[in-house]
């Protein structure tokens, strides 16, 4: 061939030089550039922990969290036998805070992946299709973004009834519109590039294209959409059941405890506030690991 | 079924491509459900053939509709209406070949090396994606892709594994042919395939498409606005504006003797390698007219310095001059126009 040209040898002499540094794959470099993060890595450390603790609570030697006792009511941080003190009836706060993790945590997570499913799978379909069936899709997802997500679900929460399956199913269809709109925006916009035409001028079927072409591109972004979403959905759970909307007493639960122990706030404002530091603590790590995953994915190079 | 290669059917003198008439109007805002609702007429009735084995140039300034036309003939766009006849089998119609197999022997080369590779994809992988879709195995589509890779001159060992990012523009585009050879088609589409590359890069990549015509039995269509590269790789060329074409002829005849005031303006506003023959003054005024509301008759009339009443009056038909085809009252003999030639005695 008539080409055996000065830029081929550039380009050979390039991977001579490059040649210890092996060829890396996008989310290795994801990784790398996490590693160099250390706020989210606190952060992910963190969550780790919080999830850990919370799975593992019939393990971990704790008081029973449902054990009341009328003597030792509200009593203070750092008592014997009880670390953090007791609540209004007298149960273990520890035990309870940590055990309260799991409803929380629970459904913080679970409507955010029901939407990730269905709003995702919505959002990539109208953003591919396109025409007619991104309008119909879209312009319904519009209906439900009309009203504010916590007047949403509290809205149908009550409709619905209290309890956890119904909170989740509200919350679900809380998230369901965002997750379906940043879905459809991201896939427009990767259906634009020359790769999803030259993969349709290969006569590929569209599902083999969007297997192969699409999901790649936006499975990240709309990941780290859903990150940042799962803080929403903890303090609007925490919310719901704040109202009484959600999980019922005895449970254990973070927004049913601040609720519970709200009358205490002027005997014991330290410990009334313990389960709202939780829910802070734990969606302000969502948050900044969601903000820094952002940043490590969002380079081109 | 992928090992099937395509057989010259019609014999050498039957046009590998041709199409009829085509159109594609792009609607603009507008009503909701349609109505009163403007286009943009992107390609306008245009009918074109091309030959096995040619280079068939397409030129013409930005917006003029070369990359529609690109489109239109590998069917990433639905035409309007039209018809195409590839190798003598009507496409997409009843006893007809369908899109799809359309596409297996027609390809295209895009213009941004970097947008049409998937960034989350090796260089192997994106070469093997369309062997894999049309079903050939896993072990034969490797073959395939170092075979590729070694036939755009980049070393399957070092590049297979690659990603897009990690290569220059020059490497990027050879690996865009690369793909597009990758299901062995008769006809390549190349939209401005060689324009965003510095100019050593770019002689080096035209040299090798060159090379991988005669090697391969290719014909191109090659789209660009660059009159040199055109002239450089064309056996004919194609004139547009607005959507229409305006001449059509071998490549000697468009750039030796352009019959059309339009293609005469592009080539006298091409740079001159003399410092001694610059270009004195702008050879057309101004923008080209809007395509959504294109002038009556010639749509080259607004910017012509020839233009006169029979332009507003009447389209001009593409018509046989003897060596090339023009689009030009001027050309037509009868038509009206006061420069149009006398009794037929063309371009004499």
């Amino acid at each position: 061939m008539a080409i055996q040209t000065p830029s081929l040898d550039l380009g050979a002499g390039l991977v001579q030089a490059t040649a210890s540094s092996a060829s890396r794959g996008y989310w290795q470099s994801v990784a790398r550039r996490l590693r160099r993060d250390p706020v989210t890595l606190i952060c992910a450390g963190t969550l780790i922990l919080i999830v850990a603790a919370s799975l593992a609570a019939p393990w971990l030697g704790l008081a029973d969290p449902y054990k009341t006792s009328m003597i030792r009511r509200l009593l203070p941080l750092g008592s014997p036998n009880y670390l953090l003190g007791t609540d209004e009836l007298g149960r273990d706060m520890l035990a309870r805070l940590i055990y309260g993790g799991r409803l929380s945590l629970f459904m913080g997570v679970t409507p955010v992946v029901c939407a990730l499913l269905i709003g995702g799978l919505l959002g990539i379909t109208a953003g591919f299709v396109g025409g007619r069936t991104n309008m119909l899709i879209m312009r319904v997802m519009d209906v439900f973004y009309a009203f504010p997500s916590v007047l949403l679900a509290i809205s149908l929460s009550g409709a619905m009834g209290a309890g956890t399956e119904n909170t989740l199913l509200s919350l679900t269809l809380v998230f369901i519109p965002p997750v379906c709109r940043v879905s459809e925006s991201v896939t427009t916009q990767v259906r634009g590039f020359d790769f999803v035409d030259a993969a349709r001028a290969s006569g590929a079927s569209t599902l083999t294209i969007v297997r192969v072409h699409v999901l790649g591109n936006v499975l990240g972004p709309i990941l780290v959409y859903a990150t940042s979403l799962i803080s929403v959905a903890i303090i609007l759970a925490a919310g719901l059941s704040f109202l009484g909307l959600g999980v019922k007493p005895p449970e254990p639960e973070w927004g049913l405890m601040l609720n519970t122990l709200r009358q205490a706030i002027y005997v014991n404002p330290v410990l009334a506030a313990l389960p709202g530091v939780m829910i802070f603590i734990t969606s302000i790590c969502f948050n900044l690991m969601s903000d820094g995953l952002r940043a490590a994915m969002d380079v081109k190079a | 079924m992928d090992t099937v290669i395509p057989v010259d059917r019609g014999g050498p003198a039957q046009p590998l491509l041709l199409a009829t008439g085509l159109r594609k109007h792009f609607p603009v805002g507008g009503g909701i459900l349609g109505r009163g609702r403007k286009v943009v007429r992107a390609v306008d009735d245009l009918t074109l053939s091309v030959a096995k084995g040619e280079t068939l140039g397409v030129v013409g300034e930005s917006g003029c509709g070369k990359s529609t036309v690109a489109r239109l003939l590998i069917r990433l766009i639905k035409p309007d209406r039209g018809t195409m006849v590839l190798d003598g089998d009507p496409v997409d119609e009843p006893h007809g070949i369908t899109v799809n197999e359309l596409r297996r022997q027609v390809q295209m080369v895009f213009q941004d090396s970097y947008a049409s590779l998937n960034p989350r994809l090796t260089i192997g992988e994106t070469l093997a994606f369309a062997p894999k879709a049309h079903g050939l195995p896993a072990a034969e589509a490797r073959e395939r892709v170092r075979d590729l890779l070694s036939k755009v001159g980049l070393d399957p060992n070092n590049y297979a594994e690659r990603y897009p990012h990690e290569l220059s523009g020059g490497q990027r585009q050879r690996v865009n042919i690369a793909r597009a050879l990758a299901l062995r088609p008769r006809l390549v589409i190349l939209d401005e395939a060689v324009s965003a590359l510095d100019k050593s890069v770019e002689a080096q990549v035209l040299n090798m498409l060159v090379d991988l015509k005669s090697e391969l039995g290719l014909t191109y269509v090659f789209i660009s606005h660059d009159l040199n590269v055109v002239q450089y790789l064309s056996d004919r060329v194609l004139v547009m504006y607005l959507g229409k074409i305006v001449e059509l002829g071998p490549v000697e005849a468009i750039y030796g003797n352009p019959q059309h005031p339009y293609t005469r303006a592009l080539l006298s506003a091409r740079p001159s390698m003399d410092p001694r023959k610059r270009t004195k003054e702008a050879p057309i005024q101004g923008d080209p007219p809007n395509p959504i509301d294109p002038p009556s008759g010639c749509r080259f009339r607004t910017r012509c310095p020839f233009a006169e009443d029979v332009c507003a009056r009447a389209e001009p038909a593409l018509s046989d001059t003897g060596h090339q085809s023009v689009a030009c009252h001027m050309s037509i003999a009868g038509s009206g126009h006061s420069k149009a030639v006398r009794g037929g005695a063309a371009a004499a």
